[in-house]
């Protein structure tokens, strides 16, 4: 006779070791686990909410200069190493995982205008006010030995602007006019110059290393190729740029940061009108700089804050600040991709996070896991209103808060007075002008 | 002869100046001074060749350039004068001149006969020739063929300066004037421009590419995770003592690895040759190729194993026929292979004639004879041998017989193998048959039912579409059924009048929305709104409330760009729900209006009424209204329409909406929808549940009583009170808030959007790995990893990449064809 009996495979449900993960039999049947949608918006309002809980983005503040820091600059090959140059002619070298100085040396006579870090990371280069360009050792100098640059190199004029070659001992200034210079020679390869005659910042393309773009005092932006005698082309804005930067992994495109409060992206192959405004400053935008991985960039101005953007968005993702900053003259994204760095006017260098919720360092695999579906989640529901409203609200300073306000009716009225003009008069007679053609006099070839 | 020529000249050049006239006083006097001619000679020539070139150079605003040079020229032939000519001697000679003149004409009137004519003094030059050279020629423009001309009959040029003058009018080469310097500049500029945004260009793949990629993981070029092999590790070291000297000179001379033990050159190569999946399809294509010839192998000889001989017949005359048919099609469509099989065919005969086949000369066939005499059979086999001779060795259209090995086997291929080996030639192995067929279609059916299988697996999505596909099915229905109606009531009112016509045509749209399914709930009630409003007459509400609803959305959308910037700063989560609740305050306002107006503009006119007696008859009210309408209704009409246009247009509607009784429709709807929102007695009631068992048993009274569940009645419908006004009951103001109210950006459709909301992502409803999928981050990057900015590697690779993925793509289509 044959019996039936209930019978399991044991390889179904016992462990090989006991160190293996207990298997757990699950049933996806969707009848079993019903109101998908709105469980999952709990979650997602859920993780929003937290989300701005968790949103502490400041971490430190650096201080010790005794003048506004002027610039910054990372170091190529350390991640720890931050150098900031102040506008009474101080160099200090920074630890950033100790929070503390660890060198300072008297470089200039007057601001320090500009500093880079060689691509090797063994020296760097600032340019001052007192018309030299200092080339100096990364190490500190040894007992007994004096604080000495390696090379000084007298120029003419005084230089506003520096900006190493990513691979060759090339690097360029700007001033009166854009050198371009050999490391071993003391006067510049290669002086560009068009009809200007005060530059304030010069970049070179960290992806087609030999192209450059400078930001000139008339206020126009001109690229440079390092191998060409003239330069390339310029665009004339109805404002002045203060800096440009060029996108590390995207090589035609730039963002400059402008006068009239706002960013502007361009492909510099087609100058004749930007890519992307990005509007949400109050005041001019002093310094601008690209997150490593190209996705994002952050902009400093003069109304205290610090705006994070995302490269492709009209409006910025975060905005950061604190009651004692003062105008951010100078900012940096650091090249891991997790931290900004901004030097403002009363000296101190202050560090955040470049995603404010973002839990530092390593995390559990369960961990990430979680937050990797919360942020898928938050995704999914961003465009419903209550979690739009949670993810999308910022704290202002008074200030800050009222100026906004008021541009944006300014704004509006300036608008509205354009459409009365335009139905008052003849049909096409007032054109519609776009806002991104708003911005471009010209282009000149 | 010279004296002509240069007097020619000095007309040419005379150009009314002082100049002019001394180089003629000059030709006149030194006429001896042959060196000197040659001087202005020279000069004019040159000019005159500068002139042509200028004039072919086909530049405009030379002629200042060249006024200057021909001063300069006058100015070298003056200086050149001074020597031999002074200021006074000139005058000497002009005075000279006029006796000289006084004195011929006064030979001339003597003599009377040959009389020449003076030329018209014209000009106030100091001389008139006797040669009736006047000014004539001033401002004509010098030509080097001018000079020429003159310059051929004289015999004193050399042929060579002739021949070299000629060439120098042939040839037009002239150099331009060079362009002025920031003209130069700006070319220069606009072509570095060029040439630099052609190099950065080069980059748009990479960027499209890593703007599409789901996920990106920075520092870009990572070594990849994994044990790496020992050369990698080892790179450092070398051989230093003698004898690993000796090892790695016997390793290298026999090509062997030295830094990696792992693999031999050529088996990198090997690597490198194939990717794994490209290794891995071809493998699986092998695997089947290889298992399809042995299958027709093993049938091939499973038939030659048959010895029934009539079964080789039947098969042997069916092919022949089939060849037959074959070759005929052939002679239409491909004459030249069809003559190449036609020499086969000679060929086969010619063979047949040649051998004793068939000739009844075999060893059967002797048998076969001697058997004739008394059996039939024999008699007919011999007779069918001769035959099949006969027809094999007949000229033309006759067959061979296929006994020979090759042509059987040939034929069994034929007959037996897949279509595609007889395919033109497009794999990469020409010599295996087997690789060239279509076993890559099989692949991607497979794919595509695995994929379909992939989004059977999916549970939610699927349980949904079901769900909606019945919704549908009951909605076809139900507009089957107002079809019908319709039909049968159109049969009944044909050709009779009914005044209604405009009402109706709203009717008809409201219609159409009740039959769409409830997810359209707010136009619906949208329309319900234009419906009361048309039925009183009130026009203008509507609009206006459509306005600022737009206008509402408009705002909201400007603001959900943005960061939404206050004053208040989040601490905790009770702050997040105050932020919360000030929202929805913000968001009921403005969607509230148009539903309150609609409202109010209802019961304005009712109000009186409704204060008078509550319960309303709504048969009574409508059938009263029905009349009222037709009022204000008229004029609307008339305003939009041409008269003649509209009698058109309303004898259509008329005739389209015939049957139609609006008001008891509208009832009806309404009747439907308050049953709709009733709650329903839920009856649990099971047979049999703590009673005796037995068929056809009734639970008790007091049973299905206890097991009934009535719920509370609803709270009252808001349209209690309005006859003529259906409102929804389905919008709920507590979800609202939580509700999307236009359609976000990247979305093109509502239907697009759901579907993303109503996919899950957690793992309650999805598997480990597809969440792990699902949840990937876009960007990831590596804690304490210095990002380089993109390198020109990264170019290189992308290059190499796109050529082989172009290479496959193609490879993948031709398999396909």
């Amino acid at each position: 006779m044959k019996v039936k009996v209930l019978s399991r495979n044991p390889d179904d449900y016992v462990r090989e070791t006991k160190l293996d993960i207990q298997r757990v039999p699950r049933n996806y049947d969707p009848t079993l686990h019903p109101f998908e949608v709105t469980r999952e918006y709990t979650r997602a309002l859920n993780a929003t909410k937290l989300e701005r809980v968790f949103a502490k983005p400041f971490l430190a503040s650096l201080d010790g200069h005794r003048d506004g820091v002027n610039c910054l600059a990372k170091h190529t090959t350390n991640l720890s190493t931050l150098l900031s140059g102040s506008c009474d002619g101080e160099v200090k070298v920074w630890n950033l995982t100790k929070h503390e100085c660890v060198r300072t040396l008297q470089a200039h006579e007057g601001f320090v205008r500009g500093m880079v870090v060689r691509h090797c990371g063994t020296s760097f280069f600032t340019v001052g006010d007192d018309k030299t360009i200092k080339q100096w050792k990364m190490e500190a100098p040894g007992y007994g030995e004096e604080e000495e640059p390696l090379n000084t190199i007298l120029g003419k004029t005084v230089f506003t602007g520096l900006d190493h070659h990513r691979q060759q001992a090339v690097f360029a200034t700007c001033g009166q006019q854009v050198d371009v210079w050999d490391e071993q020679r003391s006067s510049p390869i290669r002086s560009f110059t068009w009809g200007v005659d005060s530059f304030s910042a010069v970049r070179f393309n960290p992806v087609e290393t030999e192209l450059l773009a400078s930001c000139a005092s008339d206020r126009s932006i001109v690229l440079y190729d390092m191998r060409e005698p003239a330069p390339l082309k310029k665009v004339i804005m109805t404002m002045r740029s203060n800096t440009v930067c060029w996108n590390p992994m995207e090589a035609y495109y730039f963002t400059c940061s402008n006068e009239d409060y706002n960013l502007y992206t361009y492909d510099m192959r087609y100058l004749d009108r930007p890519i992307t405004v990005h509007m949400d400053h109050v005041s001019a935008v002093l310094d601008v700089d690209y997150s490593p991985t190209g996705k994002d960039f952050v902009s400093a101005s003069f109304d205290k804050t610090i705006r994070i953007f995302p490269k492709d968005g009209g409006h910025s993702r975060e905005v950061y600040h604190t009651k004692r900053m003062q105008h951010v003259i100078c900012v940096k994204w650091s090249a891991d991709n997790k931290y900004i760095l901004s030097g403002s006017d009363e000296m101190n260098i202050r560090l955040w996070k470049a995603n404010a919720a973002e839990k530092l360092g390593v995390l559990a695999p369960r961990e990430r896991e979680a937050t990797n579906y919360s942020q898928k989640l938050k995704e999914k529901f961003q465009h419903h209103p209550q979690i739009r409203r949670i993810a999308h609200h910022r704290h202002l300073p008074r200030n800050i808060y009222h100026q906004t306000k008021e541009l944006r009716v300014m704004k509006e009225a300036r608008r509205k007075k354009e459409r009365n003009v335009r139905k008052h008069s003849k049909p096409g007679s007032v054109p519609v002008v776009s806002e991104k053609e708003k911005h471009v006099v010209t282009v000149v070839k | 002869m010279f004296c002509d020529s240069s007097a020619h000249v000095a007309a040419i050049y005379n150009n009314g100046s002082i100049h002019g006239t001394r180089v003629y006083s000059l030709f006149h006097f030194g006429s001896g001074n042959s060196s000197m001619a040659k001087v202005s000679k020279k000069k004019v020539s040159k000019k005159s060749l500068k002139k042509s070139s200028t004039v072919t150079g086909k530049i405009t605003d030379v002629r200042p350039n060249v006024m200057y040079d021909d001063e300069d020229d006058e100015e070298d032939l003056s200086k050149a004068d001074e020597n031999i000519t002074s200021e006074e001697e000139e005058e000497d000679g002009g005075e000279d001149e006029r006796k000289r003149q006084k004195l011929l004409e006064a030979i001339s009137v003597l003599g009377g006969k040959r009389q020449k004519k003076l030329g018209e003094r014209s000009e106030a030059a100091v001389q008139m020739s006797e040669f009736t050279v006047n000014a004539e020629g001033q401002g004509d423009k010098i030509d080097l063929s001018d000079l020429i001309g003159t310059m051929d009959k004289t015999s004193a040029v050399p042929a060579k300066t002739k021949k070299q003058l000629k060439n120098l009018q042939r040839t037009k080469k002239t150099i331009e004037c060079p362009i002025s310097k920031q003209e130069s500049e700006r070319i220069q500029r606009d072509v570095a421009f060029q040439k630099a945004a052609t190099e950065v260009t080069r980059w748009k793949g990479i960027i499209k590419q890593n703007q599409r990629a789901e996920q990106l993981v920075f520092p870009l070029n990572q070594e990849p995770p994994g044990p790496k092999p020992m050369e990698r590790v080892v790179t450092g070291w070398k051989a230093q003592t003698p004898l690993e000297q000796e090892i790695f000179a016997l390793l290298s001379a026999n090509k062997q690895p030295i830094n990696d033990p792992i693999l031999t050159p050529a088996e990198e190569a090997s690597m490198r040759a194939m990717s794994l999946e490209e290794a891995k399809i071809r493998r699986a294509e092998l695997q089947k190729a290889r298992a399809l010839q042995s299958y027709y192998e093993a049938k091939a000889r499973r038939d030659r194993k048959i010895k029934s001989k009539k079964y080789h017949k039947v098969q042997n005359k069916a092919k022949r026929k089939e060849f037959l048919k074959e070759f005929d099609e052939m002679v239409k469509t491909d004459p030249a292979a069809a003559l190449e099989q036609l020499n086969k065919i000679e060929l086969a005969r010619m063979q047949e004639r040649m051998s004793l086949k068939h000739q009844n000369s075999g060893k059967w066939a002797k048998s076969k004879v001697i058997m004739a005499k008394y059996d039939e059979g024999a008699r007919k086999a011999m007779q069918q041998q001769l035959e099949v001779n006969k027809e094999l060795t007949q000229k033309l259209v006759t067959l061979q017989n296929n006994d020979d090995g090759e042509e059987e086997k040939e034929a069994v291929y034929e007959e037996v193998l897949p279509d595609f080996v007889n395919d033109a030639v497009q794999g990469l192995d020409f010599s295996n048959p087997w690789m060239r067929g279509k076993l890559s279609e099989d692949l991607t059916e497979k794919e595509i039912s695995d994929t379909v299988d992939l989004v059977k697996e999916e549970p939610g999505a699927m349980g949904n579409t079901a769900g909606e596909e019945d919704e549908e099915e009951v909605e076809e229905t139900e507009e089957e059924a107002l079809l019908r109606e319709f039909d049968r009531r159109r049969k009944l009112c044909h050709g009779q009048e009914t005044d209604t016509a405009p009402v109706i045509s709203v009717d008809d749209e409201e219609n159409e929305s009740a039959a769409e399914d409830p997810e359209a709930s707010d136009k619906e009630e949208e329309e319900l709104s234009e419906f009361t409003s048309l039925f009183r007459g009130i026009a203008d509400s509507c609009p206006e409330a459509e306005a600022e609803k737009a206008e509402a959305d408009a705002s909201h959308t400007d603001t959900s760009a943005q960061l939404e910037e206050g004053l208040v700063r989040i601490r905790t989560l009770e702050d997040m729900e105050l932020l919360s609740q000030e929202e929805s305050v913000a968001v009921e306002a403005p969607v509230q209006p148009p539903d309150t107006e609609n409202l109010l503009s209802a019961t304005q006119k009712e109000g009186k009424n409704r204060k008078r007696k509550r319960g309303i008859e709504l048969n009574e009210v409508l059938t009263k209204e029905t009349k009222v309408i037709q009022v204000p209704l008229a004029p609307i009409i008339q305003d939009t329409e041409d008269s003649d246009e509209k009698l058109d247009q309303r004898g259509l509607i008329k005739e389209a909406f015939a049957g139609d009784d609006v008001v008891s429709d509208f009832l009806k709807d309404k009747r439907k929808q308050e049953d709709a929102g009733k709650p329903k007695v839920v009856d649990l009631t099971l047979p049999g549940w703590g009673e005796w068992g037995g068929t056809n048993l009734q639970p008790s009274r007091n049973k299905r009583r206890r097991f009934k569940i009535k719920t509370a009645p609803p709270p009252p419908r808001r349209d209690q009170h309005l006859p003529s006004v259906i409102m929804s009951e389905k919008r709920n103001s507590s979800i609202s808030v939580h509700q999307v109210n236009s359609l976000p950006f990247p979305f093109q459709n509502q239907a697009q959007f759901e579907s993303t909301i109503r996919s899950p992502l957690g793992r309650t409803w999805n598997s480990e790995q597809t969440v792990k999928k699902i949840s990937k981050p876009k960007v990831v990057t590596q804690l304490g990893a210095i990002i380089e900015p993109m390198s020109r590697e990264e170019l290189m690779k992308d290059k190499k990449q796109v050529s082989t993925g172009n290479k496959s793509t193609v490879d993948s289509w031709k398999r396909k064809h």
